[in-house]
């Protein structure tokens, strides 16, 4: 019998397995499939103060071994997360959510963040320093370490909660962001956000998405991911969910190698509904194969030696 | 939703860049109105398919070919195994129907209407199914339509087969006590304008996932962002804000 358990900031998770943000909106669809309450745990739509539509059409394109999203934070706001989704979602999963805040000022991360944090279900805030396709926020504050540094140490002011916070792979140094939040108090990281990519339409000669860029993720971005994890292992010592382009339970045994505590799956989600669930199911043979009989123990595996 | 594996038996050209996939599978629980999610076999995001035909065991699939996710699946051959998503989406509101509705469609919005349509003729209601296309050559699905007993008027844009002109134009030439539509944004928002009775409109979108969950699809509406793929694909007269 192995065991599959992990800890996240002082929360026991039953497996390292954790739909990411936005590829699981707040679990209602995946609910009506599978009891969701076989995941580690969940990390919710990416919320902010104000409803918000996003970006407009297409907001979606195809990808070699992936996909481009520019969605741009569609949310209906922190007021309707708390009155009605978080309370739909109690009925159905008895586990902690990350509550994903994002926010196109410091003092609305903390507003946002400091009003999730009074919820029962969150376990974990995850703050969105990393959107690539909304402008004037998101990824505004995760590419400088100053950036991240200051939402990080607001938001720790306002909120009791464990702070996580999604770091993008775009820019030169991830690993020096990464230290920039440990330093401004983040009990742990998430990354990677998706890549900042495009797509254009020979035909019409124009950009496929309406934003021309958005974020690319799926089994493509899977090596980067990986890489950037590796980097920051090294860089910081507060936990770090891997994420980017994980399909399988063996992705998930190779993230934990490179330092990851948790794992987060993305785009594999929208092409199988039951992917988190089937990663989840497949994970104690793939150890075996492996000889693994504590998940946790292998965590940073990869850099010994 | 349920996701199955589909055995693909017939893929007929019906006109050039439309295919007829006749698919085998469990095909049960679909509602007319309601969309497939087909995996296409090298491509990452599936592509959404309205049911354009169905039994307990089959589903017809109406696919146009726009790039290449939508090539690849045209050029597959009889035997090929498909992994399918399907019961996606509302469906219509056939309570809306009355004794004489009016069925609208544009182009490859056409067989979107096809269960829909046999669905009515089943419960009694005297069908106006109106077919509109830019040439004779172009049209499809005219002999589906009026074998099921629905009156089938054909519409084209050149006159070359038909009645002259566009099938919005039903509107005025037919009594109706509902409208169903499917076809070109352009079209819809006409119908949405100038129906006289309760219209309902099922949208072509590009999709990510299909059941909700990427907010890929989402649509203005007089009640707030829809998903398309969740929330519709069929919203009804005086929702949607175009």
């Amino acid at each position: 019998m192995v065991n599959t358990s992990v800890e996240l900031c002082g929360i026991r998770l039953d497996n390292p397995v954790i739909p990411a943000s936005g590829t699981f909106g707040y679990g209602r669809e995946f609910a009506e499939l599978y009891d969701i309450n076989c995941l580690g745990a969940f990390s919710i739509k990416g919320t902010t103060r104000e409803p918000r539509f996003g970006n407009p059409g297409p907001r979606i394109a195809e990808a070699p071994g992936g996909l481009l999203n520019s969605v741009g934070l569609q949310n209906p706001g922190v007021d309707a997360v708390i009155s009605r989704e978080l309370p739909e979602l109690a009925r159905v999963y008895a586990k902690k959510v990350l509550a994903n805040v994002c926010g196109f000022s410091v003092d609305e991360y903390v507003e946002v963040a400091a009003r999730l944090d009074r919820e029962d279900i969150v376990g974990w805030l995850e703050l969105n320093v990393s959107c690539p396709n909304v402008h004037g926020g998101g990824m505004g504050f995760g590419t400088s370490c100053a950036g991240a540094a200051e939402v990080t140490r607001e938001v720790k002011r306002a909120v009791k909660k464990p702070v996580i916070v999604k770091l993008t792979p775009n820019v030169t140094d991830i690993a020096a962001i990464a230290r920039a939040c440990e330093e401004a108090g983040a009990d742990g990281l998430s990354l990677i956000n998706t890549v900042l990519a495009m797509r254009i339409d020979p035909a019409s000669r124009r950009p496929v998405l309406a934003n021309v860029t958005g974020g690319l993720s799926g089994g493509a971005v899977f090596p980067i991911a990986l890489r950037c994890v590796y980097q920051v292992y090294e860089a910081v010592s507060i936990p770090v969910i891997g994420m980017g382009g994980v399909r399988s339970a063996r992705d998930v045994i190779e993230l934990m190698l490179a330092g990851a505590a948790a794992v987060g799956v993305g785009a594999a989600n929208l092409v199988n509904p039951y992917a988190a669930r089937d990663i989840i199911a497949a994970l104690p043979a793939e150890m075996q194969k492996y000889g693994i009989d504590n998940l946790e123990a292998v965590i940073g595996g990869a850099h010994n030696g | 939703m349920k996701k199955g594996i589909f055995t693909l038996i017939k893929n007929e050209e019906l006109i050039p860049g439309m295919h007829r996939l006749t698919l085998v599978g469990d095909a049960s629980g679909i509602v007319p109105g309601q969309f497939a999610e087909v995996a296409v076999p090298g491509y990452f995001l599936r592509r959404p398919f309205s049911a354009a035909g169905f039994t307990e065991d089959t589903l017809t699939l109406a696919v146009r070919v726009r790039g290449e996710g939508t090539a690849a699946l045209c050029a597959a051959e009889p035997g090929a195994r498909l992994d399918v998503l399907t019961c996606l989406g509302n469906g219509f509101d056939l309570s809306l129907a009355g004794e004489r509705p009016l069925l609208i469609g544009g182009g490859s919005g056409v067989p979107a209407l096809y269960p829909l349509c046999r669905e009515l003729v089943s419960r009694g209601a005297r069908v106006t199914a109106a077919l509109g296309f830019n040439t004779a050559a172009e049209s499809f699905y005219l002999y589906e339509f009026a074998s099921l007993g629905a009156e089938t008027v054909l519409y084209t844009a050149d006159g070359s087969l038909g009645r002259r002109g566009l099938a919005v134009a039903a509107l005025a030439d037919f009594e109706y006590s509902s409208v169903y539509a499917c076809g070109a944004v352009p079209m819809l928002q006409i119908i949405d304008r100038e129906a006289g009775a309760p219209a309902q409109f099922s949208l072509e979108a590009r999709m990510g996932c299909g059941f909700g969950a990427c907010m890929g699809c989402t649509v203005e509406t007089v009640n707030g962002p829809k998903r398309v793929c969740r929330d519709g694909p069929v919203f009804s007269g005086g929702e949607l804000i175009w």
